[in-house]
């Protein structure tokens, strides 16, 4: 049903920290992997090993610079799936019923079969956390892994989405935050969490942990000396030292 | 925004049938039967041409009966729903027109408010979307309907002027449509203007939440081909095309007709007003390619 649910007691999100990930798309290939071969049409791969690959992917990482008025350029590595948002634009626009917002988790889904592949819900959501499958010709996209998180075929440590599972750098985090003394809460309480594009109005049930401020001494004079110090001075002596000594100063 | 065919077609054609539609509806062009042919043929001809149009833009056109379920949120199920409502109406107008009783005035006015509803949730479909800062303007809509309301006007002309008959009353009618969608049209470019992203909150800083630390800008894209969101809301083609196309809406959609109309005046007849109102319709397709093309997507702050 296209209308919104009453706001669920139960908001299953992700929190993802942009301090401590790496950009090393660990958690898009897991996405696509996992959902490939689960739930609904595959996640397309056209001209795969052609001069124009083209797919359909749940998840990717952007990489930004900031550059502050003063002071070195920062670079910002950045996942983005759907935020599951709470007043989800592009459940209402559906003309058909196929997106919904669940109303006891909170999870923002496509109902395959229903969809007609408008696209009209991609052009709604501002964060482009859909994809209109080119082989199906229905959309797609991140269902927090709905059929991993309450499988009871799983191991219970594998009961959590397959990005949070496959990210090396633990730069994502899984879990209710309708509830504040969930894990995911407190983290974003503690760090200050945020959301994209609050202009929007779209209320995102995921949240973004901003980078910490960077260490001054990581800057200026003292990191440059520390490249540049001079080698101690080698302690081998007799004619391993003389050798090492005359190699080093033939460059 | 990717300013595909079908949707460019589907949103002129189902303007100009459903415009046709609201001024027959309003017992515009004289009664006769054979005048009721031409018009009723001509305004549904338009209207399902528009409205097939719109399905070649489906994934699954098979399933776009399911479209009708949602008109309590959904603009695109409305204008379905409007769609069909109308024609059903306007299917009862012409079998009594041209087969019983006359044209009747209350299935007239009927089919006539219905038009307007359905080309006013043609144009909330666009109207609604907050992620595009040209298209969220309060004038989408009525940018929508003066100019269904001209060129259906421009088409009836035409076709009372086939029929063999002068229309003062018409050319008049069609002229004030003429000058009010020229009006619309450029309170409209004028709000579009000045939307821009930052307009509504989606500007790289706000995208990323990163603007607090500075200023930000793409250094790497997520993938090394264009994706579906770069192709269909990223897209930047036709952008610089804008100049031209403007020069092509104003000539060949305004100049052309105002003057083809002046001199329908003392030469009467249906063929000058017909490339009158063939002129405008071109008008309105460069006009509709700019709308999607020199549209921009929130989501190009990503990319
Ligand atoms: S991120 Fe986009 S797709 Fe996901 S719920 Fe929000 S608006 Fe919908
Ligand atoms: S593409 Fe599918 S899910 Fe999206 S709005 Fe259209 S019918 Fe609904
Ligand atoms: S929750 Fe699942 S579907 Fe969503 S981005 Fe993560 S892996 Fe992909």
């Amino acid at each position: 049903m296209t209308m919104l649910p009453e706001t669920p007691s139960v908001k299953l999100g992700l929190v993802i920290d942009l301090d401590t990930c790496v950009g090393c798309h660990a958690c898009a290939v897991n996405c696509k992997s996992w959902n490939t071969g689960g739930y609904g049409a595959p996640l397309s791969d056209l001209d795969a090993y052609g001069s124009n690959p083209d797919g359909s992917w749940l998840n990717r990482i952007h990489t930004f610079e900031v550059t502050p008025d003063e002071g070195k350029a920062q670079l910002v590595h950045f996942p983005k799936s759907c935020l599951h948002c709470d007043d989800a634009p592009c459940v209402t626009v559906c003309p058909t019923g196929a997106s919904y917002k669940r109303a006891e988790d909170g999870i923002v889904l496509v109902n395959e079969d229903h969809c007609m592949g408008c696209g009209l819900c991609a052009w709604a959501c501002p964060y482009g956390a859909r994809e209109l499958d080119g082989d199906a010709g229905v959309m797609k996209k991140c269902t927090l892994c709905v059929d991993r998180i309450y499988n009871e075929n799983l191991p219970e440590e594998d009961r959590e989405p397959a990005c949070v599972r496959a990210c090396p750098a633990r730069a994502r985090h899984f879990g209710d935050l309708a509830d504040p003394n969930s894990a995911v809460s407190k983290l974003v309480a503690e760090r200050g969490g945020m959301d994209l594009m609050p202009g929007q109005g779209t209320k995102p049930v995921n949240k973004y942990l901003p980078p910490r401020p960077r260490r001054e001494s990581n800057t200026g004079a003292t990191a440059a000396g520390a490249v540049t110090a001079e080698r101690p001075p080698n302690p081998e002596g007799g004619i391993l030292g003389w050798l090492d000594r005359a190699l080093e100063s033939l460059g | 925004m990717h300013p595909a065919p079908s949707l460019i077609a589907f949103t002129t054609l189902s303007g100009v049938g459903f415009g046709l539609l609201a001024l027959v509806g309003l017992g515009a062009g004289p009664n006769a039967v054979g005048f009721g042919w031409a018009a009723c043929t001509v305004a549904g001809a338009l209207c399902v041409t528009g409205l097939l149009c719109s399905t070649l833009h489906l994934g699954r056109p098979d399933r776009a009966w399911r479209a009708l379920s949602q008109w309590r949120s959904s603009w695109l199920s409305r204008e379905g729903v409007l769609a069909i409502a109308t024609l059903a109406v306007f299917a009862l107008y012409a079998l009594t027109w041209l087969f019983g009783t006359g044209r009747s005035a209350v299935l007239g006015v009927l089919m006539s408010s219905l038009s307007v509803a359905t080309v006013y949730a043609t144009g909330m479909i666009y109207g609604q979307l907050k992620t595009v800062p040209t298209w969220s303007c309060p004038w989408t809509p009525w940018k929508f309907l003066a100019l269904g309301l001209s060129s259906g006007s421009l088409v009836l002309l035409a076709l009372i002027g086939f029929a063999g008959e002068r229309g003062i009353l018409s050319t008049f009618l069609a002229t004030a449509a003429l000058a009010l969608a020229a009006v619309v049209v450029f309170n409209w470019k004028s709000s579009a203007a000045k939307a821009d992203l930052a307009s509504v909150g989606a500007t790289p800083e706000e995208a990323t939440g990163l603007g607090h630390i500075g200023r930000v800008r793409l250094l790497e894209s997520p993938h090394s081909s264009p994706n579906y969101l770069m192709k269909e809301m990223v897209y930047k083609v036709a952008r610089h095309r804008a100049k031209s196309l403007a020069r092509v809406a104003l000539i060949a959609g305004l100049v052309v007709p105002a003057v083809l109309l002046v001199l329908a005046f003392p030469i009467g007849g249906g063929f000058v007003v017909f490339v009158a109102a063939l002129c405008h319709v071109v008008g309105i397709l460069a006009l509709r390619w700019a709308f999607f093309a020199e549209a921009k997507h929130a989501v190009s702050s990503y990319y």
